[in-house]
């Protein structure tokens, strides 16, 4: 549960919402006018999403810490290359959520129920 | 409706299966982040950008500060420059109102399957018509089922670990979206540093969101640095 105040999360809802609009427009408003994004900015926009998800990722699959292995066992780590390599495999959200979910389970819950 | 706007809503059908979990996924960390149900539908019908939507309530989550969550929630959704201009050639024959109303369902998959089915000249399909086909139907069955995804939240269990669905959606987003060895570099960049710098988070009191704008930055200078190594 967050701290924020009901107003500020509609602030956050309609500031993106109407900037995230505008990125939409923008292009197909001005075309006859620019019709070509300067190859510097498209350059820096391929690496966009590759950056922001990553670092989205790479947290929440291991706790940050200076002992590199300590982080490395960790089950979340684990079930997340099983789910990347599932997503290189078949490019598909659903199968990769659910294979990576229970990777998780079977590693999480796995060994209680056999010792 | 014509066959055109049919086709379309056909076409949508094999995507929806994979927006469906993100959706559910989303309402759940909607619920989770304490939004209201409005609120929650609000995003989804005036954002109507899934990686954006999520990032957004995950760092409503964790506290961060106002201005961190706007500017992240809109970097992500930069690179739609890239659609708008790409696919803005194939909408010059519009008139204004429509091309406003045409922008509005310009996502990832919009973009992606209409710009594959433009180039299939011999099908000749009315653009307009069969972009709003997909456009409608991914957004009335994003709406939906974020609701349902909300209502549902609260009834599972936390022992279950949820919320891990969330990196495995961004996973699932990352992975395939990843065409080159400078995107590579990129991304584990941006990994290597966005750990790091959660780790400041938590020992040092960085501000939370911070830490994900640095990493993505780190990132992206590195991509385009090893694109201008590797050019040479």
């Amino acid at each position: 549960m967050s701290e924020y105040a009901v107003l500020e999360i509609w602030a956050v809802i309609l500031v993106i919402a109407v900037a995230t609009y505008l990125i939409r427009l923008s292009f197909i408003h001005l075309f006859g006018r620019i019709n070509q994004v300067p190859p510097r900015v498209t350059l820096v926009l391929k690496f966009v999403p590759a950056a922001v998800l990553a670092a989205l990722v790479a947290p929440q699959l291991v706790t940050p810490s200076p002992d590199v292995a300590e982080m490395v066992v960790d089950e979340r780590l684990a079930a997340g290359i099983v789910a990347a390599a599932v997503a290189w495999w078949r490019g598909d959200i659903l199968v990769t959520i659910l294979v990576g979910m229970v990777a998780l389970w079977a590693l999480q819950f796995g060994p209680t129920l056999v010792f | 409706m014509t066959e055109d706007f049919k086709a379309g809503a056909r076409d949508s059908i094999g995507i929806l299966l994979g927006l469906v979990p993100f959706a559910l996924v989303f309402g759940i960390a909607a619920d989770g982040a304490g939004l209201s149900t409005i609120q929650t539908v609000a995003m989804s019908a005036g954002i109507f950008a899934g990686t954006a939507q999520l990032v957004t309530v995950e760092l409503i989550a964790a506290n961060a500060g106002l201005a961190i969550v706007i500017v992240t929630g809109i970097v992500v959704n930069l690179r739609m420059l890239m659609y708008s201009a790409s696919i803005a050639p194939h909408f010059t024959e519009y008139g204004q109102r429509t091309r406003a109303v045409l922008a509005y369902f310009l996502t990832d998959h919009v973009y992606a399957m209409s710009i594959a089915e433009y180039a299939e000249e011999a099908r000749s399909r009315n653009k307009r018509l069969y972009y709003l086909g997909l456009g409608v139907s991914i957004w009335l069955v994003w709406v939906a089922a974020t609701v349902v995804g909300y209502v549902l939240g609260a009834g599972i269990p936390e022992s279950l670990n949820l919320m891990f669905a969330i990196p495995l959606v961004f996973l699932a987003i990352l992975v395939p979206a990843i065409e080159d060895a400078p995107q590579v570099v990129a991304a584990l960049a941006s990994a290597v540093v966005a750990i790091a710098a959660a780790y400041a988070v938590a020992e040092f009191g960085l501000p939370r969101g911070l830490d994900l704008l640095i990493a993505a930055a780190v990132g992206i200078v590195a991509g385009v640095t090893a694109e201008e190594v590797m050019a040479r």
